[in-house]
């Protein structure tokens, strides 16, 4: 069984290079552009990791991670935010929320990949 | 008459009353004696009586009548009705230690030091043709006495000079050096000086004598009695008319000079100073009140007597008719009675110069040299020495200027004058005082600023119409000042100020003065508040009566200083054996002990003030009292009356409930500007935070993109194709951002290089819809272009007017209906302006962000919720840019749904300034 993801990022164009990513990790990623829509995404089915935006519209981010968290079904689920600003309150607030990790955008793809590796327990060379 | 006879008569004399002083000051019983006796105070008070009473009198009835009386009739009046008003003013000069009538205003007007100050220069200028008038008689009198034929000649006033010298400089020299020997032996003015009343006292005795010794010579030795001269001079109707009251105009000068003499037996400062400073028991008063009066009589007896007589012997010759007193026994040869009259003369006139010169010095000394010097430097330097020969220095000092003023006064303007008419202008002066006196001793009400105002007022007047004109009159301003008035203004005319004319001069100077005098005092006091030390004062004055009849004042003075240290103070003004003593006849009528170390209490600090009042004047001696007494002035009596007087207080917490409503409005006022400034801190941050966001997204997408063609050589070529491309797009976009940041910041802070021409709408528009063209039909949006054919150029920037073009149709391409979208773009030609319009079909814009969308990055979602292309930045652009063209920019929401944004261009007003300004 492959690990799933969820990306929710309302930027087309970094949409298409996280999914990329993920699926070069060996993730099947499914793609949310609004807080709602990922509300109702992880509903539906529950991933192994999000990556999750902070500037969304509808919800904001730090919205979607607090409703994650307060979800009993969501326990094992790793939250990675990401964020294009780089304010030192928003990652404390992202933690707080019970983010596992804050990157501030641009981040590096290949630190990206090994924090994902790291938080989801997948081996060094999985998928193809 | 021999002139060496005559000169060693007068120092003869003069040393005699310096004998006099000396001896009653030297013998301690006999100074007993004499400072309790009535009558000597009495006597003393007829220093009233000066050579102008002596000479003068009789040559006012010689000429005018019985004019000579009022003077006389004012004293008598208030000696006889209102003695009150001199016991009111003697219990308070005794309970504060007033030294002159300088101190007395004063004192009365919050122990101010400026307005004893003026009291001061009014009195000595005032004073002035007084003294001149006393050098004069004498002068002229000596120098008749020694050139006189006798034996029937008319004796006649030779020319000047005699001995090759001024007479009148050499007299006033001599009184001065008299004045300042006889008058300032010692220092504290309030002590009496029972040997200087003593002297004047005999003065008045001797020239009482001398006149009625010529008197009963001119009526019995000369003619047969009264009856005999009187049935002689009524022959001649002329003089009939001198011994029957004149009428007219004659009325009025009667009123006016009754009220001036009033005035001025108050106020003169010798006759307040001998009457009030120098009285020793407030009883004294009451004897005086039917003596002076009498005294009065006595010396007029004989007035019209001589007059007529003088007139009835020089009928046939023009005789100075002032000199008729000694020039009557001169032609009738009766040598004794001629140096007789010349001695009474030379007393009347000693007595006033002398009184008078230490009176004035006293106040020149107290009331404007010493608050000067106590501010000085100089002064402050010399804390520990012993001053009292500094107070002598000045004093003596004075009475020299005052009698070399006196003098000036008769070389440049009394020549020419009888001596009572220069004596009326000093009676005038004295009189500006009596509002200021006379209020402040009745009415609480008056205020410093109110007593300041009316004499400075009165005694301005004064000036103008009475001292100006005398020296215009001798010459010393052109003539045309009296007739024509000053630079030729006619209301002006010193005579006849503001067209009021009818009156005789004395007249209408008193007028004007006194309405000036009174009006000022009167109205300011009412406008203005007193200060605590003045309602103090005030009631002090006031209310003398009620606050002496009972036990003493129980003033109280707190603050932390040793007997050692009050002695010393006060021993530099006063001499420190005389404050030795003085300290301790205080501790034995007291019944106690005082040491050096010993902090004074209330009562020995009142007696320092008023040792201390008496030698400087009790402004002076509070200001110093205070500074060495460590914490205000807090009596218990003071604290009830200012309590009592609730309206201040009241008026003092209504001051300081108005400085805390300004202090709260104050910090309203900071919290608004303080909320402000966070708000455009946090915007700055916002904007900030937002300029971040919207540079790390492409950048975002441009490394994750670069590093994954890095890490994944092996993509397909369409997966290369597409993440190249996004490479360039979010390059551009970044680019873009940059480009519109900067301008926004240029255009906000006015530095944006404008390249302004006459721009044809039509092709800009043009332009503007082409670059967008493309993108309208990708999307299959229709586009209707509503343009008329000829439109007016409008002064612009081509480039930025384009720019708004793009961005309005943008935002609209973004937000029309995205499957049937409709854009119309409008232009419309107003006459002063065009009218340019962007609409689209889509849902509008919301109300409350119809202004919020002009702001910086503000973004309103797209359709469907998702993000829209831009950054945030357009519409603040294009708001900068039309407000630069002189437009407005606006949006707002059609009828039929969808959004409308409209923008003006102004044509002429922008197009004609750009033109001026190239």
């Amino acid at each position: 069984m492959s690990y799933t993801a969820l990306v929710v990022e309302d930027e087309p164009n970094i949409v298409l290079s996280l999914q990329f990513i993920m699926r070069q990790l060996g993730f099947t990623v499914r793609v949310a552009s609004d807080g709602e829509q990922a509300l109702k995404a992880i509903d539906e089915f529950v991933p192994d990791i999000v990556l999750l935006d902070i500037m969304l519209p509808k919800r904001d981010g730090f919205q979607v991670c607090e409703i994650i968290r307060n979800n009993p079904s969501c326990q094992r689920l790793k939250i990675i935010m990401l964020s294009a600003k780089s304010r030192e309150a928003d990652r404390d607030k992202a933690i707080a929320l019970g983010a596992d990790e804050f990157m501030t955008k641009p981040f590096s793809t290949r630190t990206l990949g090994d924090l994902v590796k790291k938080l989801t327990g997948l081996p060094e060379k999985a998928g193809g | 008459m021999n002139s060496s006879v005559v000169i060693t008569v007068s120092f003869l004399y003069l040393g005699l009353l310096f004998a006099i002083a000396h001896y009653v000051d030297s013998r301690a019983g006999v100074r007993r004696v004499l400072s309790r006796n009535p009558y000597i105070y009495t006597l003393s008070i007829a220093v009233y009586c000066t050579s102008w009473t002596f000479y003068g009198s009789v040559g006012r009835a010689a000429t005018t009548g019985l004019d000579f009386l009022p003077i006389y009739l004012g004293p008598t009046l208030v000696f006889v009705l209102w003695p009150f008003i001199w016991i009111k003013i003697i219990r308070i000069c005794k309970q504060n230690r007033i030294t002159s009538i300088a101190d007395f205003v004063s004192s009365r007007y919050g122990k101010r030091a400026s307005i004893g100050g003026l009291v001061t220069i009014i009195a000595v200028i005032g004073t002035m043709p007084y003294i001149s008038l006393q050098l004069k008689s004498i002068a002229t009198s000596f120098r008749i006495l020694i050139t006189s034929p006798g034996g029937g000649r008319v004796p006649e006033i030779p020319v000047e000079p005699i001995f090759f010298m001024d007479t009148t400089l050499i007299v006033a020299i001599t009184l001065a050096v008299f004045a300042a020997l006889f008058g300032t032996r010692h220092i504290d003015a309030s002590e009496h000086h029972e040997g200087l009343v003593a002297a004047i006292a005999f003065e008045s005795v001797v020239k009482l004598v001398a006149f009625l010794t010529v008197g009963i010579f001119a009526t019995y030795g000369i003619f047969g009695g009264f009856t005999d001269l009187f049935q002689r001079a009524s022959v001649d109707p002329q003089l009939r008319e001198l011994f029957t009251v004149s009428n007219g105009t004659g009325y009025s000068s009667w009123i006016t000079m009754t009220l001036l003499s009033m005035a001025a037996i108050i106020c003169l400062p010798r006759q307040f100073y001998i009457t009030a400073v120098e009285n020793a028991e407030e009883s004294y008063m009451r004897k005086a009140t039917w003596l002076f009066p009498a005294y009065l009589l006595v010396i007029n007896l004989f007035v019209l007597p001589i007059a007529l007589g003088g007139r009835l012997a020089f009928s046939s010759t023009e005789v100075d008719a002032d000199m008729f007193v000694l020039t009557l026994p001169l032609y009738y040869d009766h040598g004794t009675i001629s140096l007789i009259a010349f001695i009474g003369g030379l007393s009347a006139a000693t007595s006033m110069v002398i009184v008078a010169s230490i009176a004035l010095a006293t106040m020149v000394c107290n009331d404007l040299v010493m608050p000067l010097l106590l501010r000085s430097r100089w002064f402050q330097n010399r804390q520990a020495e012993d001053l009292t020969g500094l107070l002598i220095a000045i004093r003596r000092t004075s009475i020299l200027f005052i009698l070399i003023l006196g003098y000036g006064y008769y070389r440049f303007a009394s020549e020419s004058y009888s001596l009572v008419t220069i004596g009326l202008v000093s009676f005038a002066a004295a009189a500006q005082f009596a509002p200021a006196i006379i209020g402040g001793i009745f009415w609480q009400g008056a205020t410093f600023r109110g007593a300041i105002c009316g004499l400075g007022a009165g005694f301005v007047v004064w000036l103008y119409t009475l001292f100006l004109p005398s020296l215009a009159q001798s010459g010393w301003l052109p003539d045309a000042f009296i007739s024509e008035g000053p630079f030729g203004l006619e209301w002006l005319k010193p005579y006849a100020l503001f067209g009021l004319d009818g009156f005789d001069r004395l007249t209408h100077a008193l007028f004007w003065s006194m309405l000036a005098n009174i009006g000022g005092y009167w109205v300011i006091s009412l406008l203005t508040q007193p200060t605590a030390i003045e309602r103090i004062q005030a009631k002090l004055f006031v209310d003398v009566f009620r606050l002496t009849e009972g036990n003493t004042d129980s003033g109280y003075w707190r603050g932390s200083v040793t007997v050692g240290e009050l002695q010393q103070l006060v021993g530099r003004f006063v001499g420190v054996r005389r404050v030795e003593q003085a300290f301790e006849e205080f501790a034995t009528d007291n019944n106690v002990t005082l040491r050096k170390g010993q902090s004074v209490d209330s009562s020995l600090l009142e007696y320092a003030e008023r040792l201390l009042a008496g030698a400087i004047g009790s402004a002076t001696a509070r200001v110093l009292i205070g500074s060495i007494v460590k914490g205000e002035i807090v009596s218990l009596d003071e604290v009830y009356r200012i309590l009592d007087e609730t309206s201040q207080v009241i008026e003092y917490s209504h001051t300081l409930e108005q400085k805390s409503a300004q202090l709260q409005a104050a910090t309203e006022q900071l919290q608004m500007a303080n909320n402000r400034l966070k708000e455009l801190d946090s915007l700055k941050d916002d904007f900030l935070s937002m300029v971040s966001h919207e540079l790390r997204t492409p950048l975002t997408s441009l490394r994750a993109f670069g590093e994954i063609l890095q890490d994944n050589p092996d993509v397909s070529q369409q997966e290369r194709q597409q993440f190249l491309n996004v490479i360039v797009t979010e390059s551009d976009r970044l680019t873009r951002l940059i480009d519109q940041l900067l301008d926004l910041a240029k255009m906000e802070a006015g530095r944006m290089d404008w390249s302004l021409s006459d721009v044809n709408v039509n092709a800009a528009v043009e332009d503007g819809v082409q670059a967008l063209i493309g993108l309208v039909r990708e999307k299959n949006i229709d586009f209707y272009l509503d343009i008329p054919r000829f439109l007016p150029t409008v002064q612009a920037d081509r480039d930025q007017l384009i720019q708004v073009i793009i961005n309005l149709v943008s935002n609209a391409i973004k937000f029309c209906d995205p499957y049937n979208g409709k854009i119309w773009l409008k232009v419309r030609d107003e006459g002063d302006e065009l009218i340019i319009t962007v609409e689209d079909n889509g849902l509008g814009v919301p109300a409350p962000l119809k202004e919020k969308i002009f702001e910086r990055f503000h973004q309103s979602a797209a359709i469907g919720g998702s993000k829209p292309q831009g950054s945030g930045l357009g519409l603040a652009i294009c708001r900068q840019i039309v407000t630069f063209f002189g437009g407005r920019i606006w949006a707002e929401n059609m009828s039929a749904g969808g959004a409308r944004f409209v923008f003006t261009l102004p044509v002429e007003a922008r197009g004609s300034s750009a033109l001026a300004g190239d």
